[in-house]
């Protein structure tokens, strides 16, 4: 066991896990944020993405020792009052179903749209294209996508 | 929305002041599920909580001949090791069968495999411990000694005099046999022009919710109750079904459903894994928490499809479809899953087969074997994007045959808009469909004559698109001729309790559950029209058998067509006893007034008389200065079962446009289609999102999903790398419209909607991908899924 010192959502975070536990199970057992989800604990699914300085990353295959230092956001810090602009297009677009991949897809996308304002309809999928929604909300989330990008 | 033109003139029930039907109303819960505030089981800790692993058979059969947990017993943090013949003393087997499927058999099957394991990843035996972690890797430590049986895995062998039976006792491998005959197909087949025939493969796949099965059971022996947070579509039916196997009553059990993260089917079965947490949970006077992980969900949540149908048709030179006929076979794993059966797709099969045709001759079979596989049970659409893709797929092949277009044999065959209520070849009663208006409406949706055009233009440059059509009829709004009357205690009527608060606003408790269908915006609309307030003024409870009347659940495309309707019902019976009220506090005639808005108003004029609130405040606050002798009743409770027909039967087209790049195999979607007919659309949005969602699991199951075993029982692909699922790059644009023909049997009118999509896209791809491929003489398609290899085999390229 070590201690991890990182800031999550703005906040400091001291953690003690093993070196190899993955930021994942840190974020929702010893942190309690369960708005960040497990999939498949393989990295293929989506589920689980965080921001990791600001980079969009698979939390399940992120260990601890990769985040001493680092600022962490989770769905949960993305904004303080669902202000995001794409949160707020996740609800005008009425995006979710069942809404479990929902955390991550909004993780993904807006790793996106800190880097590509005005991303096209092919940089959207094509970013968006490791994300499973097994709802089938794909055109929902591109649509959601386009009109964060525009409304800001 | 557009009201149909065949509604009756006038005012129906439906035309309320302020009406909610017909509105894309926001799902109640969508500002949760984006802020990451979902309650998901997964989510769920208690006090004193243990976590459960499951030690998992690595063999498809195998005998147990010992147990040897000693080491696992000493590891850190566990609680306890139980083996499957320890677990049967608190919790008791259970056998899936149903007796309307007649001769129908099944063997016991335990929580925790006893004495032998039937197939890779049947738990055989269980450890508890403070963490998954610890509870993992104690399994690791536990020791057993399997005699490895011989194991049953090919459906086309397994019922061979020299297959071994896997249940001795039942005699042989054959689960359930269907045969059914219409009409003379003989002398049809035999009058027909043109025969076409083919054998069609529909690979094994599974729903891969992303949220995993989970479940968190807690036995409080200070109360002799139970409590089970469970991610399941049906709680009423797991919460009698935890009663019975553990010996209690059902009063003594509550199951409670939150957000669920996705369900398609695969979580209103009963499962060993969860049974044997409840049952844990008994034994160790604790809370237990089970959360699949993916490699056990591909190895232990139920498998679906995988049949082999060997399917005919005849059909005259004018077009006329003169008979079908088809065989289908089918390995279910070797346990029919509890409750439901595993005979029910094969059945539905034989049932759908040339739904939407007036095709009087029809000769099916259908046979469902016991193997050493994993469990296979209904799962989204059940049995219909098999039947479509058959009855679909020989009707395109007929066309080629004759030489006529497939949008034209198919309006000189399905039945027409005027000739209903009918039945057709396999004793389906149709209330009234609309294959006729609906093929019209997507033909122009296409723009079918300009489609052709563009694709016979690059056709002549190298370029193979494709164009495929499904028609489709679908099963919704089940009554008990489904479940109940093959005796499963499995609601078919639901009901709605619409409680007014103080303050004027109103909670609906409802048997139906949310999974993400949306069920619960569309019982907020239905509430607020026929009671008559803002949505913003209802508040609905669902999954809590504690507080929600006895129902089914959200399963076959029910929640709207039933709940809905048990709500819509609700929602007058409680207008009718406040305005009651409020007559008495006005000094006015009840029948005079109505509530609109959450006001009381003279129904005639609109004038508004006394608001909600205060009607509320003066009976729950005041009701001294109410007339002597009168009671207020706020709360009204109605149920709803559909009586006219034994299944409100939906129906519509789908088409979809590819194109094939006959060099690499790969097939790329350009546009999909889909008109179909659930009746009243209640929601538009969510509606359509159903069919946008479902189409995009039936394209799963037609190009990427396939459970790849080996002839040992070993399933090789069961992680997201090798199990391929839809994601956003794959999927086309998919446009959707709709034909509105209410079923009359309810004042909504509304039929089932969740599964349309599934039921006729692998159809319409395979047609498609068949029509891309015809100039160039290759073998028709019909193995799903069609992956490149696949496609470039059809082209003799490998």
């Amino acid at each position: 066991m070590t201690t991890f010192a990182f800031t999550v959502n703005g906040k400091p975070a001291n953690v003690e896990a093993d070196a190899d536990t993955p930021l994942l199970w840190v974020i929702r057992e010893h942190l309690k944020l369960t708005g960040t989800k497990f999939g498949c604990g393989a990295g293929l699914c989506g589920a689980c993405t965080v921001h990791v300085d600001g980079k969009a990353v698979r939390s399940c295959q992120t260990q601890m020792s990769e985040v001493t230092g680092k600022k962490i956001t989770t769905i949960e810090g993305l904004s303080h009052n669902s202000s995001h602009p794409l949160q707020k297009a996740w609800v005008a677009e009425q995006v979710p179903q069942c809404g479990y991949c929902q955390s991550g897809q909004i993780m993904q996308a807006a790793s996106l749209l800190a880097k590509t304002k005005s991303p096209t309809r092919e940089q959207i999928v094509e970013h968006m294209n490791g994300n499973i929604c097994r709802c089938g909300t794909y055109p929902r989330i591109v649509r959601a996508i386009e009109r964060a990008s525009k409304e800001g | 929305m557009k009201i149909a033109d065949d509604q009756p003139s006038g005012l129906s029930a439906l035309d309320r002041p302020n009406s909610y039907i017909g509105r894309s109303v926001p799902r109640p819960n969508l500002a949760r599920l984006v802020q990451g505030r979902g309650q998901y089981v997964s989510d769920v800790t208690l006090p004193r909580m243990v976590h459960v692993a499951f030690l998992r058979s690595p063999h498809a059969h195998a005998r147990i001949k010992s147990i040897d947990t000693a080491a696992a017993k000493k590891a850190p943090g566990v609680v306890a090791v139980v083996t499957g013949a320890e677990l049967a003393k608190v919790m008791t087997p259970w056998v899936g069968v149903l007796t309307h499927l007649k001769g129908l058999k099944s063997a016991p099957q335990y929580a925790i495999a006893v004495e032998r394991a039937c197939w890779q990843g049947e738990a055989v035996c269980a450890v508890v411990a403070q963490s998954r972690a610890q509870a993992e890797d104690a399994c690791a430590l536990i020791a057993i000694d399997y005699d490895v049986l011989p194991a049953v895995t090919n459906p086309e062998t397994a019922l061979d005099k020299t297959t071994p039976v896997i249940h001795p006792e039942l005699g042989d491998n054959l689960t359930f046999e269907r045969a059914h005959t219409a009409g003379d197909p003989d002398k049809a087949f035999a009058e027909a022009d043109a025969i076409a025939e083919a054998t069609f493969m529909f690979g094994r796949h599974t729903g891969v919710t992303n949220e995993a099965r989970a479940i968190v059971a807690d036995w409080n022996p200070g109360d002799q109750r139970l409590t089970v947070y469970q991610g399941t579509q049906a709680p009423h039916m797991t919460q009698d079904i935890f009663a019975r196997h553990l010996n209690l009553q059902a009063h003594q059990v509550r199951v409670l459903t939150k957000d669920v993260g996705g369900s398609f089917g695969i979580k209103v079965h009963i499962y060993a894994d969860e049974m044997a947490t409840v049952a844990l949970s008994k034994l160790l006077r604790r809370p237990v928490k089970f959360v699949a992980d993916r490699l056990e969900s591909f190895v232990s949540d139920i498998h679906a499809r995988d049949h082999r149908v060997t399917g005919r048709i005849g059909v005259k030179k004018d077009g006329t479809i003169t008979a079908f006929e088809i065989d289908d076979l089918t390995g279910i794993g070797p346990y029919s899953v509890y409750p439901r059966t595993s005979g029910i797709e094969a059945n539905q099969v034989v049932s759908l087969v040339g739904g939407p045709y007036t095709c009087p001759n029809y000769r099916a079979r259908a046979r469902v074997v016991f193997q050493n596989k994993n469990v296979m049970c209904q799962y989204r659409a059940v049995g219909h994007p098999i039947a479509v893709a058959v009855t679909e797929g020989l009707v395109e092949l007929a066309a080629a045959k004759i030489g006529m277009d497939p949008a034209e044999l198919r309006r000189r065959n399905l039945f027409a808009d005027d000739a209903y209520p009918a039945t057709n070849a396999a004793g389906l009663k149709f209330e009234r469909l609309s294959h006729h208006a609906s093929l019209d409406k997507i033909l122009a949706m296409m723009d079918y004559p300009a489609l052709r055009a563009e694709q016979a233009e690059l056709r002549r440059r190298g370029i193979y698109r494709g164009i495929g059509f499904a028609s489709f009829i679908e099963v919704t709004n089940p009554s008990a001729a489904f479940y109940g009357v093959g005796g499963a205690r499995i609601s078919s009527q639901d009901g709605a309790t619409l409680k007014l608060d103080a303050t004027g606003a109103v909670s609906v408790h409802s048997g139906v559950t949310e999974q993400g269908q949306g069920a619960e915006a569309v019982l907020a609309q239905v509430v607020a029209t026929s009671f008559g307030v803002p949505i913003e003024r209802v508040r609905v409870v669902t999954g809590d058998t504690d507080n929600t009347p006895i129902g089914g659940g959200t399963w076959a495309s029910r929640a709207a067509g039933i709940g809905g309707e048990a709500a819509w019902q609700a929602g007058k019976a409680l207008r009718a006893n406040v305005l009651v009220a409020a007559a008495s506090i006005l000094q006015a005639d009840p029948q005079a007034l109505d509530i609109r808005a959450g006001v009381v108003v003279d129904a005639d004029t609109g004038r508004e008389r006394i608001p909600l609130e205060e009607v509320a405040r003066i009976v729950y606050f005041r009701p001294d200065t109410l007339p002597p002798g009168f009671q207020a009743e706020f709360i009204a409770t109605r149920h709803y079962v559909p009586q006219g027909w034994p299944f409100a039967f939906t129906n519509g087209v789908q088409a979809s446009y590819l194109e094939v790049d006959i060099r690499t195999g790969q097939v790329k979607l350009l546009k999909h289609w889909c008109v179909e007919d659930c009746g009243t659309v209640i929601n538009p949005q969510l509606v359509d999102e159903q069919i946008r969602g479902g189409i995009v699991q039936g394209i799963g199951g037609a190009l990427y999903e396939h459970c790849l075993y080996d002839e040992t029982g070993q399933l090789l692909n069961a992680n997201l790398m090798d199990y391929l699922v839809p994601m956003a790059g794959e999927m086309p644009d998919i446009e959707v419209a709709h034909v509105v023909t209410p079923t009359a049997d309810s004042e909504l009118g509304a039929k089932g909607a969740g599964e349309a999509g599934t039921a006729g896209a692998p159809g319409s791809v395979m047609n498609a991908l068949n029509d891309a491929l015809h100039p160039l003489d290759a073998a028709p398609l019909v193995e799903m899924p069609f992956t490149p290899e696949r496609v470039l085999k059809a082209l003799g390229k490998i």
